[in-house]
């Protein structure tokens, strides 16, 4: 099954760059996808791939959301659950639940983190001026994961701050070297 | 034609200093009855260095050799006896040379620290062959000597004709070169036959159309000229023979009759620096400005130099010498894999549930082929440990010197092989410990003879495999350390509290703290205290380990125990609850089953358990590591004796698996390093496993008795 949502945005990313890509060339293009109930999203340059989910190697006192590590062909990867990092209430594993693999830079390196989600939902082409601000209200989110509401298909779209949510400072671990060093 | 001769020039660097490599060891060897075959070690690799620079016109370099080499000719010829003397100023020569080349690589000028080595040179070499020795004579053999020479009439000349083959340039062979290797046995008169040389139209520049009648005034033998010509014998004409000198003037009158029109420009200097090719080109298009074209050349090629400098630092790249042996191990493996692959793929093709044992055997097959092809691919970085204690005689000597003591250095299980990533880090950990024993360890001379040893101390230095790791062992015979006067001075620098009792080895390891230095007088040796916790550190950091057991009045002995490679431990799997743990099997003890008999409570209800008359504190994973799931077993199971820096805990553990050989992977590359593990690992299945860190685990173990005393106090 999620296999199958891999080859579905596959499919979409072969279908922008046939037409709707000349179109639009001045919009940057998005993943969305899904976790409890919301939609969220991230722009698609930080996606390195999708993968079904599995249960990661346990790390030791690591916080709740930080489920592990995985092998990723050879390079061990943190794995961490936003619907556990958000304070989500409803957390299971099932077949459309993957593991979106981001990338972000890290003290100057360039590091990679599996984000488990409920399901990945759609790519789409948007335009930096249609990314509105997120309003002040309370929100159980974390303010520093999310940087814009956008609209997509009638839905709200919350664009997540992946310097913030995947920065390893703010992930407390205790026992962890503090320092990362490089290489 | 220009050849790019930069290209060689790292090649050379290389071999040059692994020439001094050698040079330095065999003049360590050398005594005064040592046999001839040492000396000749010695000239050869001084020879090739010599010829080398003079080939990239390393003009100091090549020189200051040249000087080193008379010296050891006449010791290889017998006529100067091996002295200290002597052996103390060629070895000073070879780390002036040494300094050269390193300066030379980097793109400075070779400086000019050997000339004050070649005037002592000089003077030892005296008088008895000023024609042939020193850098600055050779520079200057001019024509009056030569001229000079020539009316002595009595004396013999070396007439040798040398017709090269046209294709001699293309072997890489540099007439010039040789001849000014012959220049450097005496006065040498060249004069080129240019006869053979084509129109210019027709003209080749990567032939060589000139042949060379070549007089030499010097008393060698021929061997020593033949020597010369050694590389190019097959691809010429050579011929030598020994003329008196009236008899070479006549023919030399004869040859300039025969060739009046050119001989004038054809007659090469050699102190010139004309490439052979420009030559041919002045003399065919028999040019009017030689000199011209001279300096021009100079000047491009400083310019070359200059931007060579420049991308030559990013772009030097260390290298690895592998034995043919394993190159041609490592191509049967790959030959026989490939003939695996080939024989599963067809497999694959038509496969019925018919063949499956054909399959299982040739998925075996497989497993055995990479196992071993991972192996020897890890081999190709193994290097003999050779390499870092070869550098070791030469200190020993220099500092026994400068301490006034007499040492005898013996080393031991110098081929034992050695990962070059863990060999380049040991090196400094290493001299400090063998400069410590030296300084520290080992007495004067009067003070072992009055303590009725003999007046010789001993430093032994032993390399063994042991396990999966490698064993180093620095050991002396002198006055060892008391564990009385480490205590005293510890409770001094406030590294622990009086009145706490410590083992022992305990107490020697308080040496390798920071901050830390016996020495009553600093010296320039040792003893600033930085130093014995810098070696602990490298060590450590390489997943190593240092022990120090000495004895007072016998001796010290520290001993390294260093992982063989940095990539791949020898593990053992274990589990703990669900997961999987690896542990370096190194640094386990033993696994006792586990049963709460043996087990005592001391202070804050910290777990103990009794193994001989230690008492070892027990970790329990579940706990430590916050493992959501229960162990699975409450009352039995496991305990794991593990010892990290000689401090030993007890894992409660479920189960032992299998052991074995595991690829280390970081956590930090796309996470955090973590207290208590080391690394991680994929195994056979694709799951990651922790690699568990016993010295972390053990401090953790630690600061959690010290925690709990603090809550019952």
């Amino acid at each position: 099954m999620s296999s199958e949502i891999v080859q579905v945005i596959q499919n979409q990313e072969v279908t922008y760059s046939d037409t709707d890509m000349m179109a639009d060339e001045t919009g940057s293009q998005y993943l969305s996808f899904i976790v409890g109930e919301e939609e969220f999203s991230v722009s698609i340059l930080k996606v390195q791939e999708i993968r079904a989910w599995e249960v990661p190697t346990f790390l030791p006192n690591s916080p709740g959301y930080i489920k592990g590590v995985l092998n990723l062909r050879g390079t061990i990867v943190p794995v961490m659950d936003l619907r556990m990092r958000f304070r989500f209430k409803k957390v299971n594993y099932n077949a459309t639940t993957v593991i979106i693999i981001l990338k972000n830079r890290n003290n100057g390196k360039d590091c990679l983190m599996g984000c488990v989600v409920d399901g990945v939902s759609d790519v789409f082409n948007l335009e930096e001026s249609e990314i509105s601000d997120v309003p002040e209200y309370g929100s159980d989110i974390d303010s520093r994961f999310t940087s814009g509401i956008m609209t997509v298909g009638g839905n709200a779209v919350t664009l997540l701050n992946l310097d913030n949510l995947l920065k390893l400072d703010l992930i407390k671990h205790p026992y962890s070297g503090g320092q990362v060093v490089n290489g | 034609m220009e050849i790019d001769l930069r290209q060689f020039h790292q090649v050379f660097f290389e071999e040059s200093l692994e020439g001094l490599d050698t040079m330095e060891q065999e003049l360590l060897n050398l005594e005064e009855d040592s046999d001839k075959e040492n000396i000749n070690t010695i000239f050869r690799a001084a020879h090739s260095i010599k010829g080398g620079s003079a080939t990239f016109n390393f003009k100091e370099v090549s020189d200051f050799t040249h000087v080193l080499e008379t010296l050891l000719d006449e010791m290889r010829e017998g006529a100067r006896p091996v002295t200290k003397e002597v052996v103390d100023l060629l070895l000073r020569s070879v780390d002036c040379l040494r300094g050269m080349l390193n300066r030379i690589q980097d793109g400075d000028s070779a400086g000019n620290e050997h000339t004050e080595l070649i005037d002592m040179f000089n003077r030892l070499l005296g008088g008895e062959s000023n024609s042939s020795a020193g850098g600055e004579t050779i520079a200057n053999l001019g024509n009056q000597e030569q001229e000079g020479r020539e009316k002595n009439s009595d004396e013999m000349l070396w007439k040798i004709q040398f017709v090269p083959q046209s294709y001699i340039l293309e072997t890489g062979n540099e007439p010039l070169r040789m001849f000014r290797e012959l220049k450097a046995f005496g006065a040498l008169k060249v004069h080129a036959d240019l006869s053979q040389v084509p129109e210019f139209e027709e003209l080749n520049p990567e032939s060589c159309h000139i042949s060379w009648n070549l007089e030499l005034d010097s008393e060698i033998d021929k061997e020593s000229v033949m020597e010369v010509f050694e590389w190019v014998e097959d691809d010429c004409e050579l011929t030598i023979s020994q003329i008196s000198v009236a008899d070479s003037r006549q023919s030399l009158n004869k040859e300039k009759f025969s060739h009046a029109d050119q001989s004038e420009q054809s007659s090469i200097e050699l102190s010139t620096d004309i490439e052979i090719e420009e030559n041919l080109e002045e003399t065919s298009t028999s040019s009017l400005q030689p000199t011209a074209v001279a300096v021009d050349t100079t000047m491009v090629t400083t310019e070359k130099t200059k931007s060579f400098v420049a991308d030559k630092k990013a772009a030097s790249t260390a290298s690895i010498r592998v034995g043919i042996d394993k190159v041609d191990t490592l191509i049967d493996l790959v030959g026989e894999l490939v003939i695996t692959q080939s024989m599963l793929s067809e497999l694959g093709d038509n496969f019925s549930m018919s063949k499956i044992n054909q399959l299982v055997s040739g998925l075996s097959e497989l497993e055995q082929n990479t196992r071993e092809l991972q192996e020897s691919v890890m081999r190709i970085r193994m290097l003999p440990i050779g390499f870092v204690f070869n550098r070791l005689p030469r200190m020993v000597r220099d500092l026994s010197t400068q301490l006034g003591k007499k040492i005898h250095l013996e080393i031991k299980g110098e081929s034992t092989e050695l990962d070059k990533t863990v060999m380049e880090q040991i090196g400094d950990p290493l001299t400090h410990l063998v400069r410590n024993a030296l300084d520290h360890g080992i007495e004067l001379p009067e003070e072992r003879v009055d303590s009725g040893k003999s007046a010789e101390g001993t430093l032994t230095l032993n390399a063994f495999h042991q396990g999966g790791n490698i064993v180093i062992e620095v050991s002396d015979d002198g006055k060892g350390i008391d564990p009385e006067i480490i205590y005293k001075k510890a409770v001094d620098k406030g590294l622990i509290t009086d009145g706490v009792e410590m083992p022992p080895e305990q107490i020697l390891s308080l040496i390798m703290e920071p901050g830390f230095s016996t020495a009553e007088v600093v010296s320039d040796v040792s003893g600033r205290g930085v130093g014995m916790d810098v070696v602990k550190r490298n060590i450590n950091n390489l997943g190593g380990s240092v022990d120090i057991e000495s004895e007072p009045g016998k001796g010290t002995v520290f001993t390294i125990r260093l992982p063989l490679t940095l990539a791949i431990l020898d593990g053992q799997l274990i589990r703990v609850a669900s997961e999987v743990f690896v542990l370096p099997l190194v640094s386990i003890i033993e696994s006792v089953p586990y049963s709460t008999t043996d087990i005592s409570r001391i202070a804050g209800d910290m777990p103990v358990y009794k193994l001989h008359n230690d008492y070892i504190p027990i970790l329990n994973l579940v706990d430590e590591f916050e493992i959501k799931q229960p162990m699975a077993s409450v009352d039995e199971g496991l305990l794991a004796i593990v010892e990290g820096e000689n401090r030993k805990i007890a894992l409660r553990i479920d189960e032992l698996l299998g052991q074995q050989q595991v690829v280390i992977k970081s956590l930090e590359t796309h996470y955090k390093s973590l207290q208590g593990v080391s690394g991680a690992t994929i195994l056979g299945d694709g799951r990651v496993s922790l690699i568990l860190d016993i010295v972390g685990l053990s401090k953790r173990a630690s600061e959690r008795a010290t925690r709990n005393r603090n809550r019952v106090a």
